[in-house]
């Protein structure tokens, strides 16, 4: 556990286990599974930035989400474009969006924050399940596989690899973002905005940035899983899609960008796990939600490790 | 961090393969929304596949091999569902997937299933599933086009040539709205109002209201669950005398027992399952839906609806191509669906080829009018 | 004429449940500083009991009081068992802890009650009514005078009894309410059962209209905290007219914008709002503490 609080010692240790997954789990749903939780884990990373180290929330990172995804599904699937072309049209619309709206929402504080972006990511959904025309409605539309300047990766394998190395330039980026001045501002914000902003932080432009850079991270990740699923519905923008990711941050333990990782883990694998308990499967994974966070009411992550110190210490 | 995933992914392998060990049973794959908002659909599927996978295994299972049912639960959302699809074609290894509750659900399996070349049936509506045909995806249940067609063919013959059409935001409701607005010019008749409401409201008087002030001679309510219920109280309410009609969503002792006396007159598409003791003798249908019936409110009470009848389709044109092929070798399993003719099922004589791939024509659709809180057919 | 009052009805029908749900928001978040997500919960179980029991046969003044103990009940175990478990955890905790909980009741729902739609019968018939060109059910003047009289006793409760004002000062300081001798470990107990009933008496007055299920409370439950945090979150006054602002907007949205849109003109509705009065219609600018 030492080895995750050094700056690159928890990277390397990603790394090799990342690398070693696929002959653990070798068949196409594991790895699927595998692929799914990188998914979520590059969001949660992004959003961890927000909740965990900005003290914001945001109930709308679905809609970002799904805005990258229909991004990619529309321009590649109705308009030929290149997909690294989509993807980063994708990113930088999100980009301007959350930049235009960050300003106005992140004035408010609290649950007026929080409300605002919910609001955000309805008509987000609201917009991309009406659109019949460009967006398929509510049944979704299909999405051309992902061609990279004449490759296209086959397979769930293939894309285990694109997916592990974007989760761990995810979090090298998360990590230098912490540590660089705007990571300090962040804290600072966190602690006490007043005094931050006495102290001479310009507390809204810090949030501003940081709340671009989340909706980017779920952007792109929509992106790409709309290529690799081949397929995208509204409900990837809807409310409840923003819960969860929200949830992802807060079980594995705020500001511990691990801890992101292991929400998106747990948030991902439990309802495979639970798929045999049929009409159980909801009161189960409700009960271990609650149970988790009244247990380790600070997250997984720096519950256990709190718990492994103690247990040193004795 | 890496011994959690470790475990975890020890503990998911075990959880998954703890289940191979019988006499090779013949494995059928479904992915159904037996929870969430289309719930009320996949519940009555689950237990019918349930119920019929039992019934076939008691009476010796297929080519003599037991049948084992590996269902998961989609809870109404496709990416679940292109999960657990995968699940099935890679981990459980299933010989054909049945469901798909919702087009959603069934749209985002079908690239997997074209890929893997397994044969799946789906028990959703909407057209896009089967045309343009693809050749590994089949559906039972009659399309949306096909209720918009019967719909406005029976308006036509009353002289109600000016439509309102209201319909529910949800898959269904907007493909419904979509194969209505395009077939009308051809059945003779317009479509004046075109209105909106979303799954989950709760009154629909504002959309109503204006139906109210415009000159359509009809009404035409494309939608799922408890929502066509409450417009058709609001329609009541509001004293609307026009003539209300309402898809095969609705196909359901339910929606009689929420709309209560508001449903009097109300017209509607339905499979012939819903009057199973109304039919003629001589319908080729009465044998079927008659004994669906008493088996499905022998095990589980209460009333059957059309989705269940789906499944049992599914489940039973699957069953027969595998006996007609003598092998569940998944080309010879959908040469054989492709080839069924004749078979006669809960929602109507499935007559496949390989430019249809659900095989059900207009006369699967029987016109049903609400009278004394029962249904009555009309044509 | 018709048209508007028509649509001024069923807005204020629909924006009565969601400023009944709205109050049950304020009063957790004034005790607790909780946004309970579990709140459509509440209403969904007054729905789907009242439906269930007087299915049984009960009369349905008797489901009706039953249901709303019953959520009662819910609502302080959920308070007991759950968040009073977790308290001094950050505040984003104790509402992931509400959302398991909604999941959980959800879960709980389905399994006791099934998945099918359940009807209610109206209190009182079904013979519409007409008022100013407007029809309206009877079940519609149920919904607007039940929640008119229960806003009326609850703002008499906190004016006017001490229990009253032990909430009020237990959320504008529990610390200096503890010292002034007063339980706040009851208080918040209390505001959770009445909050619970609050939504489930909004519950089994709507489940007339539009009949009760499992996943009813969750449409219910936004729209409720939309309209607690339009109106000024913690305030009980805001509460109520945000939620009929909301319902009203609705309603006349559909009638002349877009029925597809309708949801999205009232999330538009919130950042307009927000946009000029960042703390909601009725909220006080409150200084911060530094």
């Amino acid at each position: 556990m030492k080895l995750l609080d050094s700056r690159y010692g928890g990277l390397l240790l990603l790394a090799a286990g990342l690398l070693l997954l696929p002959w653990l789990a070798g068949n196409a749903y594991l790895l699927d599974v595998a692929n799914r939780i990188a998914i979520n884990a590059i969001i949660a990373v992004g959003l961890n930035l927000l909740i965990g180290y900005a003290g914001q929330i945001s109930l709308g990172h679905a809609g970002f989400l799904g805005l990258g995804a229909y991004a990619s599904a529309i321009l590649c699937g109705s308009y030929d474009w290149p997909a690294w072309l989509a993807l980063l049209s994708a990113a930088a619309g999100v980009a301007l969006l959350a930049f235009l709206v960050a300003r106005p929402i992140l004035r408010l504080k609290g649950h007026y924050l929080a409300m605002a972006t919910l609001g955000l990511g309805m008509i987000v959904s609201l917009v991309l399940s009406n659109e019949s025309a460009l967006t398929g409605g509510p049944d979704g539309m299909a999405v051309p596989g992902l061609v990279l300047f004449g490759w296209e990766p086959q397979g769930e394998r293939a894309w285990y690899w694109i997916f592990a190395t974007l989760l761990l330039l995810a979090i090298w980026l998360a990590q230098n973002l912490i540590d660089s001045p705007l990571g300090r501002a962040l804290r600072a914000v966190h602690g006490s905005e007043v005094a931050a902003r006495v102290a001479g932080v310009d507390t809204t432009a810090c949030k501003v940035q940081v709340f671009v850079i989340s909706a980017v991270f779920a952007a792109i990740a929509g992106s790409l899983s709309a290529h690799y699923t081949g397929f995208v519905t509204p409900g990837q923008a809807s409310f409840l899609h923003s819960v969860e990711l929200v949830t992802m941050v807060v079980i594995g333990g705020m500001a511990s960008t691990y801890g992101a990782v292991l929400g998106a883990a747990l948030m991902t694998l439990l309802p495979q796990l639970l798929s045999g308990l049929e009409d159980y499967e909801m009161l189960v994974f409700g009960l271990i939600l609650m149970v988790s966070m009244i247990v380790l009411p600070q997250g997984l992550l720096p519950g256990l490790r709190g718990w492994l110190q103690t247990r040193r210490a004795a | 961090m890496k011994r959690i995933s470790l475990t975890l992914s020890v503990l998911l392998g075990l959880g998954l393969t703890a289940a191979t060990q019988a006499a090779e049973p013949i494995r059928i794959g479904s992915v159904l929304s037996v929870s969430g908002p289309a719930a009320f659909l996949g519940d009555p599927e689950l237990k019918t596949l349930q119920l019929y996978v039992e019934r076939l295994n008691a009476a010796g299972g297929l080519l003599g091999r037991p049948l084992e049912l590996v269902h998961y639960d989609d809870a109404g959302e496709a990416a679940k569902a292109n999960t657990f699809v995968k699940r099935l074609i890679a981990s459980d290894k299933v010989d054909v997937i049945l469901g798909g509750t919702t087009t959603g659900a069934t749209m985002a399996a079908v690239p997997l299933v074209e890929k893997a070349q397994l044969p799946f049936i789906s028990f959703a509506g909407a057209v896009v599933i089967v045309d343009p045909v693809k050749p590994w995806v089949f559906k039972t249940p009659h399309t949306d086009r096909m209720a918009c067609e019967k719909v406005f063919a029976d308006m036509h013959k009353r002289g109600l040539l000016r439509v309102a059409l209201l319909s529910e935001t949800s898959g269904f409701g907007k493909s419904g709205h979509d194969q209505c607005v395009d077939v009308a010019p051809a059945q003779g008749v317009s479509i004046v109002v075109d209105e909106t409401y979303g799954a989950k409201d709760t009154d629909m008087s504002a959309q109503l209201t204006k139906v109210r002030g415009s000159d359509a001679q009809a009404v035409l309510v494309f939608g799922l669950g408890q929502s066509p219920a409450i417009v058709t109280k609001n329609y009541r309410q509001l004293g609307i005398e026009l003539p209300l009609y309402q898809s095969h969503g609705v196909a359901s002792k339910e929606f009689l027992a929420l709309a209560g006396a508001a449903a009097e007159g109300v017209r509607l598409p339905s499979p012939a399952l819903l009057v199973a003791d109304k039919l003629a003798d001589s319908d080729p249908q009465k044998a079927v839906v008659t004994g669906y019936t008493a088996a499905y409110t022998q095990k589980f009470g209460g009333e059957v609806s059309t989705f269940g009848g789906y499944a049992y389709d599914g489940l039973m044109l699957w069953a027969d191509a595998v006996k007609r092929a003598g092998s569940v070798e998944a080309d010879k399993v959908r040469a054989a669906l492709e080839a069924t003719r004749g078979y006669v099922g809960a929602s109507g004589v499935v007559n496949m080829s390989p430019s249809d791939h659900m095989g059900l024509d207009a006369s699967a659709f029987r016109m049903l009018e609400v009278r004394d809180g029962g249904w009555t057919l009309v044509d | 004429m018709s048209a508007e009052m028509q649509f001024l009805v069923s807005g204020l029908t629909i924006g009565a449940i969601y400023a009944l749900a709205a109050l049950g928001f304020t009063l957790i978040y004034n005790a607790s500083g909780v946004i309970n997500f579990a709140q459509g919960e509440f209403i969904m179980i007054g729905g789907m009991l009242t439906a269930v029991l007087s299915g049984l046969g009960l009369p349905l003044w008797l489901a009706l009081v039953l249901a709303v103990a019953g959520a009662a009940l819910v609502g302080m175990l959920l308070q007991r068992l759950a968040l009073d478990r977790a308290r001094g955890a950050p505040v984003v905790s104790l509402v992931i802890i509400t959302i398991g909980a909604s999941i959980f009741l959800r879960g709980l729902a389905q399994l006791l009650w099934g998945k099918q739609f359940r009807p209610l019968p109206a209190f009182s018939g079904e013979q519409p009514l007409h008022l100013l060109g407007a029809t309206l059910v009877p079940q519609t003047l149920w919904v607007m005078g039940v929640s008119a009289l229960l806003m009326l006793a609850l703002g008499l409760f906190f004016s006017r009894t001490l229990s009253g004002k032990a909430v009020l000062a237990t959320a504008i300081n529990a610390a200096a309410a503890r010292l002034s001798g007063i339980d706040t470990r009851s208080v918040l107990l209390a505001c959770f059962a009445l909050s619970a009933a609050l939504g489930a008496i909004g519950g089994a007055l709507i489940a007339p209209i539009t009949a009760a299920s499992y996943e009813m409370g969750l449409m219910l439950g936004i729209k409720g905290f939309v309209a607690a945090v339009l109106g000024g979150l913690g305030v009980s006054a805001g509460a109520v007219a945000g939620g009929l602002l909301l319902g009203v907007a609705e309603t006349l949205a559909a009638g002349y914008l877009s029925s597809a849109y309708k949801d999205a003109v009232a999330f538009a509705l919130i950042f307009v709002v927000l946009f000029f009065l960042p703390n909601g219609l009725f909220g006080q600018r409150a200084s911060e503490r530094v």
